[in-house]
């Protein structure tokens, strides 16, 4: 890509090094042009179906109007943006995800690490292997049979969960209408469902820890806790910090699917985060425009979480997401 | 090993043995119980009396379950989505990440970053629903297809392998006649097959389980995946009863049953793949957390 001309006109450089800069493009398609023809249907998806729509959210700054397409509307600037932000429900999307998120660290972050380090500390090996495949096995369980399990289990008549509650003598409790329940509700099937799944990655991180370090802690006279304490967790740290940094970086796109599955009006209090009301104001309710100025914001947010969290990881041990 | 263990290292033990024997039957249990209940009869299911096994065995539930028309047809659509999605996805994801794992490729490293980048940002759900319906793909099988042919993570992980194939071999096929497009077929393809069978393995069982793409662009229940019929059946609390059926029965009261007889059908195909998938996904997740 030479795009200097010759200061000096008397000196003569070879005839390649005069292209301008098309012909060496040019040149370089022809040159590998069976590859260009095999990347070209991935190509035209990442066109439509990315970067379209990356253009469709100028539907955030217009009045959109079906009849009139994303190129018609009137330009309304950042009004539905300060609509979002001066209504209601900004307050609550934003705490409950916020919140959610958080219960979600504290509560579904740890539980992996654990059942890595109680399976890790079995010696019968086929007990060990028995424990992680059954462990594995929920994950694979699609979210709408959890969540049918869910609601079922917790249904006021015929639940299952309501049954030993009326056996300790106690009354049943609507669990699904009841907002305060809401948290507790998505963090434990989150943890039934995938805590076996999630420690696979702590459960290799723990084999590559070098067994000579555990000789020699015996050697010292270390019992088995103060062994897991020394060696084991520094020896997953990393992988423990690189995985929460990855886990916050997804913070604003929390699993809401499984919520929409999982939700209902009565509990929209706590249920309702930002990407379930972009889907109710958006899809089921039209509010094209609006929802898509929420959604950007969102998205936008999670750019910068996401860089932030991967500058941060990056640090850490040089290892990072890109 | 054991005989030396002080009496604090043999508690412990024993606390944690007894904790994983929890940990498997916290897993098991809820499974059993649906499994059981879909085998006993709705009263006793209502009244509380299936605790572990089933009481007052009956299949009705399960032939309930069966006659359900709706159930079949989106078995027969789930299918036709997972094989037809993953034939697609692997085809694009292959031919996609060839070209960018060669060196030689102009444009490489451009393509390669304008891709990752679609990981970070995104236009929105709003945007993407506008743009598949002005496409005309709603109510369309290929809306469930399309939108996610590509997975960008998928990509970078074949790109990677591609990466890994000696250059010599490459050489060999080159000197031999082969160009490009020979080279990947008959030589890059093959020996990905581990790779590849991750990849299918993956994305099969994330197909199946989907239902989100299908729930925002299909209205026709035709066209809709198992997992779309389960949702109403399951969750739609007010709606108890299997279609068309008026019973003597409270509805309510056969529902339950019939709900979890229809989990069972539902996920009896995973769980009988479960065994032979093992060997193939530990190794998955760790290629991916070489990557992550």
């Amino acid at each position: 890509m030479n795009l200097v001309r010759n200061a000096n006109p008397d000196i003569v450089i070879g005839e390649e090094k005069n292209r301008t800069a098309l012909q060496t493009v040019l040149h370089h398609l022809w040159k590998d042009k069976i590859l260009w023809v095999m990347i070209l249907p991935g190509l035209v998806y990442y066109i439509i179906f990315h970067y379209l729509p990356l253009y469709g959210v100028i539907v955030a700054f217009q009045n959109y109007s079906p009849f009139r397409g994303m190129l018609g509307g009137p330009w309304v600037g950042f009004r539905w943006f300060k609509e979002f932000f001066d209504s209601i429900f900004f307050e609550r999307v934003m705490v409950n995800t916020i919140l959610l998120n958080v219960y979600r660290i504290i509560f579904f972050f740890p539980a992996p690490i654990i059942l890595a380090l109680m399976i890790n500390e079995i010696q019968h090996n086929k007990f060990k292997r028995l424990a992680q495949s059954i462990s594995y096995m929920p994950h694979f369980v699609s979210q709408v049979v959890i969540v049918g399990m869910v609601v079922n289990f917790l249904s006021p008549s015929s639940g299952i969960i309501n049954h030993i509650i009326k056996a300790i003598g106690l009354q049943p409790i609507h669990f699904m209408v009841k907002a305060e329940w809401f948290r507790t509700i998505y963090v434990s099937s989150e943890i039934w469902q995938e805590v076996g799944w999630c420690s696979i990655i702590y459960l290799a991180a723990l084999s590559n820890i070098d067994p000579q370090l555990y000789e020699a802690a015996k050697v010292d006279g270390a019992g088995r806790l103060r062994q897991i304490w020394h060696i084991t967790l520094p020896g997953i740290t990393i992988t423990i910090i690189i995985l929460l940094l990855l886990n916050m970086g997804k913070m604003l796109t929390i699993g809401y699917q499984k919520i929409i599955l999982l939700y209902n009006p009565s509990i929209y209090e706590t249920a309702d985060v930002i990407n379930t009301y972009v889907y109710r104001r958006g899809i089921l309710s039209g509010d094209y425009s609006f929802a898509t100025a929420v959604g950007l914001f969102q998205s936008s947010i999670n750019f910068i979480l996401l860089v932030i969290f991967n500058k941060i990881s990056r640090r850490v041990n040089e290892v990072s997401l890109w | 090993m054991i005989a030396k263990m002080t009496k604090g290292d043999r508690i412990i033990m024993l606390v944690d043995y007894v904790f994983v024997m929890l940990v498997i039957i916290i897993t098991l249990y809820p499974l059993l119980y649906v499994f059981s209940s879909s085998l006993s009869s709705p009263h006793a299911v209502v009244r509380g009396e299936v605790w572990l096994f089933p009481k007052q065995f009956t299949l009705d539930s399960y032939m309930r379950v069966f006659a359900n028309k709706a159930i079949w047809n989106s078995y027969l659509n789930t299918i036709w989505y997972v094989v037809v999605g993953t034939i697609v996805h692997i085809i694009m994801t292959t031919l996609t990440a060839y070209p960018l794992s060669r060196k030689k490729f102009w444009g490489r490293n451009l393509i390669m970053m304008l891709l990752v980048f679609t990981m970070y940002f995104d236009g929105g759900l709003i945007p993407r629903y506008l743009l598949v319906r002005d496409l005309g793909l709603i109510n369309r099988r290929w809306a469930v297809i399309l939108p996610l042919a590509i997975n960008t993570y998928n990509l970078i992980l074949m790109r990677t392998f591609f990466e890994g194939i000696p250059e010599e071999l490459h050489e060999a096929a080159r000197i031999d006649g082969s160009k490009d497009f020979g080279i990947f077929f008959r030589i890059v393809l093959p020996l990905s097959k581990p790779v590849l069978a991750v990849m299918v393995l993956f994305y099969s069982v994330a197909r199946w389980n989907g239902y989100f793409e299908a729930l925002i662009y299909l209205t026709k229940e035709k066209l809709y995946p198992l997992q779309l019929i389960l949702r109403s059946i399951l969750i739609e609390l007010e709606s108890g009863s299997m279609t068309g059926d008026v019973n003597a029965d409270s509805d309510a009261v056969v529902g339950q049953t019939v709900r979890y007889a229809t989990i069972v059908v539902a996920t009896v195909p995973i769980l009988c793949v479960y065994p032979f998938m093992q060997k193939y996904f530990v190794k998955g997740v760790m290629i991916g957390a070489i990557k992550g």
